[in-house]
This record gives structure tokens, sequence and C-alpha cells, in this order.
């Protein structure tokens, strides 16, 4: 490419005016020990019962406009079934590989097979799995997995229904990265409630870009 | 307010600019109440969490060990971003920057780009290149589309039409988006910019975003917004283009895990915003299929250069330090002629020009330490301040100049008067001699002629006393009656 040379000295200026500004290169080994060095003092562990987290997460989703519904695992259908009735939905989207004994008869599901976004759109909604939720900050983690799906899916349609099993809550969000470490490289979303903004006076407004409405139902 | 963006090569300075700001009784209004709120919500929130000390500092250290070890971090993002398909530019001010991304556009084949907001492409001023290159920016969050419709400039970092009321960005909205019968209720403003946006995400293919973190691990990139438009620019388009400053960098996919609590809790008084978004690279089926990142020195590595000053690229540009600060609250941030308005834009910009320029913005502060203390990464924005002044005088009086300096000259005949109890007694004599035609009649000097003027541009002096300590000590005579 033409550009090639051009951008490689710009490199190499910007890494050793870097360098010079720090008084030389950094190693590896040094690096790495000087890294293990930082204090970390802040809590990375659960301190509640299962039953306050799960309590916790309830009520801190509900505090940023998700509604919930707690099911038990066999009761899944027809908590889906009941939460899609009371929004009206009755064409959802859903990724691949999501669980069919969660999905009732009574609402038309389309697999998403790389839907165009205009598609996407159309849509009442959409209803996916999660990866995990973190109770402290009432944040559902999605990725690009099976259940889940591609990110545009969860982002065009205005209301998303978002199943999470009760052994995918954490406490903390030091725990959430903890178990997503190992896959860091999966396209990944931390939803915190509907979309919204608090771009007019500081005051926090419901639904602009994203999924206006948020349902999650709890399987116990 | 024109569209012409803040430079803080041509700006008035502070003093001057923050005069006109104070008599505008609308924006201070506006101002006012905006980071009340917002003040109340982050208090509230952080005291909520046990550990925020420990977060502080963790956060603190953190990015004070990523400075220390920048080359090594820039070089493993790179290394680790193009092995997932990533694009790494490299640029050295913002006339590269921009030039490699108006590029970039062009090579998408789009005469258009949907844009998530960011100061580093407001640093850089890149619309008014796009559109000198003949491609649209359309701004998509919504104080920045608020902006752009309105052709005003940002005041904030987080929340940039924070200066503006409900009923202004209705009048905005209801001219430019041709909506007469708009109301004024938050969420009608907020549905109108829903409906205005959502045939330029489902159309536009090219997206240009900043960033706020990018992650050396593993080459990911980690980006945190509330409204979704972010999220839509990241997915939908089929090139997106990203601009940071080499001070975004961090080096573990762990140290979010600090970071992502210091910094919602810090900006909008949340647990956590709506969406954040972490990716590495292309991932086939999901987002775009070509994605460029072009890393920007533009400065920073002067103030990397500056044991004293490099604490400044700590900053994960949360905001918090505005709305604390007192002076910031009283002229909102056009005053201090930069996209980095603040205490935090009061030691970046000046750096940023590498001390050529806004050189009066380290004085736009009254050192009370609010910043400090609401600071989610601990950086000592008054110290560093102080080290600025230092070097604003220090570059004003060095050579010829400082030979022919006032200033410096009034220091030296102050320190002569004061080794003399002869000299100085002779001197309050004549100030209060000097002072009586001016003072009011409360004993407040308001006003004090020629250069001396510059103390009272901003504050108010008490007249001298009548009677000195040394005068009444001696009247009072030996015995104490």
């Amino acid at each position: 490419m033409a550009t090639e040379m051009g951008r490689g000295s710009a490199r190499d200026e910007v890494l050793r005016r870097v360098r010079a500004a720090k008084g030389g290169a950094a190693h590896a080994e040094a690096v790495r020990a000087a890294y293990g060095a930082v204090e970390r003092g802040y809590r990375s562990e659960a301190t509640r019962s299962r039953e306050g987290v799960l309590e916790l997460l309830v009520d801190r989703l509900q505090d940023y406009d998700a509604r919930v519904l707690e099911a038990v695992h066999v009761d899944v259908r027809t908590a889906v079934a009941t939460m899609l009735k009371e929004r009206g939905a009755r064409s959802m989207v859903v990724p691949r590989g999501l669980a069919a004994e969660w999905l009732p008869v009574s609402v038309e599901f389309v697999v998403d097979d790389g839907l165009p976004a205009d598609e996407l759109d159309r849509f009442d909604g959409v209803m996916t799995g999660a990866t995990l939720a973190i109770a402290e900050t009432g944040t559902v983690v999605l990725q690009n997995v099976a259940g889940q799906g591609r990110r545009a899916v969860t982002l065009v349609p205005d209301y998303h229904l978002c199943v999470v099993r009760v052994q995918d809550v954490v406490e903390t969000v030091p725990e959430a990265m903890t178990r997503l470490w190992a896959t860091a490289n999966l396209p990944t979303t931390f939803v915190s409630g509907p979309s919204a903004t608090a771009d007019i006076e500081m005051t926090r407004i419901k639904g602009v870009h994203g999924p206006r409405f948020l349902d999650v139902i709890l399987v116990r | 307010m024109s569209g012409v963006a803040l430079d803080p090569k041509t700006a008035p300075t502070f003093p001057m600019a923050a005069k006109t700001a104070l008599g505008d009784g609308q924006l201070r209004k506006n101002v006012r109440h905006a980071t009340d709120v917002i003040q109340a919500k982050r208090a509230r929130v952080v005291g909520e969490m046990p550990d925020w000390q420990n977060l502080r500092e963790s956060g603190k250290q953190i990015r004070q060990h990523t400075m220390e070890n920048l080359d090594f971090y820039l070089e493993e993002f790179e290394t680790n971003c193009t092995r997932a398909g990533g694009v790494v530019h490299w640029a050295r001010d913002a006339e590269e920057a921009r030039r490699i991304i108006v590029g970039l556009v062009k090579a998408s084949g789009s005469d258009e780009v949907i844009k998530i907001k960011s100061m580093t492409t407001e640093e850089i001023q890149l619309n008014s290149a796009l559109e000198a290159a003949g491609i649209h920016p359309f701004e998509t969050d919504l104080a920045e589309l608020i902006i752009q419709l309105g052709e005003d400039r940002p005041s904030h970092i987080v929340v940039p039409a924070l200066h503006k009321n409900r009923h202004e960005i209705r009048e905005i909205f209801q001219r430019t988006m041709n909506l007469p019968e708009l109301g004024d209720q938050p969420h009608d403003l907020a549905d109108a910019a829903r409906m205005f946006l959502r045939e330029k995400f489902l159309r536009v293919k090219t997206g240009v975003s900043g960033a706020n973190f990018l992650i050396a691990e593993t080459g990911g990139v980690c980006i945190v917004e509330s409204e979704g438009n972010g999220r839509m620019c990241l997915t939908l388009p089929e090139t997106l283009i990203m601009v940071a400053g080499i001070d975004k960098v961090i080096p573990g996919f762990q140290d979010l895990e600090v970071l992502l609590q210091l910094l919602p809790r810090s900006a909008t008084g949340e647990r956590m915003n709506p969406y954040t978004s972490v990716w590495t690279g292309v991932h086939e089926g999901d987002g775009p299929r070509s994605f460029h990142v072009v890393l920007m020195d533009n400065a920073r590595t002067e103030i990397l250069a500056d044991e004293e000053a490099r604490q400044t690229l700590n900053c994960i540009r949360c905001a918090a330090c505005q709305n604390a600060c007192p002076v910031y609250r009283q002229t909102g941030g056009h005053a201090y002629g930069s996209v980095y308005a603040g205490p935090i834009g009061a030691i970046l910009t000046p750096q940023l020009q590498e001390m050529h320029h806004a050189q009066s913005l380290p004085y736009a502060s009254s050192l009370c330490g609010a910043c400090y203390e609401v600071c989610p990464v601990k950086i000592n924005i008054p110290e560093v301040l102080i080290h600025l002044r230092n070097k604003v005088v220090k570059q004003n009086t060095a050579g010829v100049a400082g030979f022919f300096d006032v200033e410096a000259g009034a220091m030296k005949a102050m320190a002569m008067i004061f080794r003399s109890e002869r000299r100085f007694r002779a001197a309050q004599r004549m100030g209060r001699v000097a002072e009586s035609p001016i003072a009011g009649k409360d004993g407040w000097i308001r006003w004090l002629p020629g250069m001396l003027g510059g103390w009272t541009q901003a504050r108010d002096l008490r007249e001298m006393p009548k009677e000195t300590f040394r005068d009444w000590w001696e009247k009072r005579g030996r015995d104490g009656n």
C-alpha cells in the first residue's frame, strides 16, 4: 500500500517519543512484575447470601425500568407466554440455539440467519438468553454465542425479553469479569436497563435508540 | 453561539470569555441545575460502595502503571488488534489523524458517516475536515445532535449540551426537524431524535467513533454509552473507523472490573450505564467487516515527558470534576475555549497546546480541591494547576522579556519593602492615602487602576484598616492598658 511507509514512520515516531518521554523502553518482565504489584483492595467476591444476591438483582433491574418475572424452570414457557401477551408481542426474532422448550406456540418465532437491519426493525421484539447477570448493577451480559446471537439482533427491535438462569447471577462486577475472561474476545454487550439518555437536563429518560422495553425472566 | 469550533489557538482568554458567560443568566441557571442533579446522583451511588476508595486507588495505580509502560502496551494492543482482523494506524498529530480518517471514509465508498459522541474527534475538529472533503457526518448522540443541529459547541465532556434546557432543545428540533407540534417533555425530544436518526442508522454504511478503553491484552475495545446510538454505529455499518488518543490504552481485560465501576458512577451517577460494548477486531457475521483504529499522539507524549503533569493522562473523561467545580458551575464550558472544559480542561488544554496557547486556563481555578476529591482515578488537579502556573510564569519571564517583566519587578520591590520595618510602615501609610479615592463606603475596593486591575477583575479587595496591628500594639502601652 502506498501509505505503508508514511504510516510506518508515524508509528516509529510516536513510539520513539513515548520512550524518550519516560526515559527508555519498557521490558516485558519488568512490566508484568509492576502490573502484578497494582493494589486491588476492592471487593472481588460476593458478600451476600444467594437469596440476597437474587433479591438485589431484581431490585436493581426494576430500579432502571426493567420488568422482572421469576419462574421455576418447568414454567419458563408459560412465563414467556405471559410476558409476551402483556407486551402484545406476536412476532419475535430469536438467535440460533435458543432453548426450544422456552418458546410458547402462541407466538411466531423467527430464527435470525443474518437478517438485514430493516427486517429486524419489523419484529415486535427479540428474545434471548444471557451469559450472566450482575446483581449489584442490574446488568445482563450478552455474548455472540448460541441462544444470544449477534449484537444487531438485540439492538434493532424495540423490545427485548431476556431469560437469565439463577446459576449465572453474580453479585459484583469483578466476579463477572473473572467469568468472562476466557471468552473476552467475543462481541460482548453489558445491558443495564432499557436504552436511556441523561442528555436533557441530566434527567434519565427511558428509550432512545436501543430497545425501549426490557423484560427479564429469572429462571430458578 | 456560533457554529465555529472551540479552538484554544484563537479563543479569548478565560477571564474575558468568563465575563461574557457570567452575563448570561439562562446559561448559568441551566448549568447550575444540571450539575446539581448529576452531583446528587453521583453522591448517592458512590455512597453505596463500601470499597469506593479502594477502587479509586486501584484505578489510579492502573492508569499510572499504563503511562509508565505506554510503549509496551501500545505495541501489545497493536499486535493483538491486528491479529483479530483490525487495522491499526498511527498519527503524530491532529492533521495526520484527520487525513487518515478522511482517506479511510473515502476508501469505504461512503459520502456520509454516522458518529458516536467522541471528544477526541471534537479535539481534532474532524467534522469540518469531513465536510471539506464532501463527507456528511451525522452526530447520533442526543446531546451532540442538539449541538450539531443548533450549530452550537460542546460545553461538557459527558453531556455536551448541558447548557441547554428542554425548551431551548425543543426550539432547535422544531426548527431543524420540521416538527412544529413537538412537545417539550424530555421523552418527546428523545422520541424525535429516535425517529430522526433511525433511518440513518439503517442506511449509512460507515461509522466513526472514539474509544473509552483499548485493551492491550486482547486487542479489544470498550465503549460505554447510554442511548444505543453507540451500538448502532458499532454494529450496523460495514466499516468502522475509530480514533483514540494513545492514553486510552489499559493493560488487561480484568482492569475493566475497576474502570467500569468507577466511570459510570462518576460520569452519570448510574451504577452502570445502559450499554457497554466490548469486542475484538472483526467477528464473522457480527458487526463491521472492516475495522480501523487510529492511535493518535497529538501532544500526549509532551504531557508524558513532564513527570509532574503526567497524571493528566490518567483521565478517563467522566467529567465529575466539571460538575463539582465552583468555577465551571458559574461559567459553563464555552468560556474555557476548548472541548475539554472545567478543571481537567484547565490542565489538559494548555498541555495539548504544548503551553503555547490557553495559558490563562491554569488560573481558572480557586484551587479548592473539589475536583481532586471526586476524581475516580485520583488526579491531583490542584497540584498540576500550580505546576502549570509555574511553567507559564517561567515561559513568560524567560530571556530578554524577563528583564523587563513588570510583575517580577513588582515582586522584587515588595521583597525590598518587606525587608525593612521603616519601609514597610511608609508603604502602609502611602497605601491608605492612595486607596481613599477608590474605596467604596462599605470598605470594599472593586476597581484598581492599570496593571493592578488584574486583581480586581475577578474579586473585590478589602480596604486597608484605619489602624494597623502595630499601631494598636504601640498605643496599648507596656502594661497592656
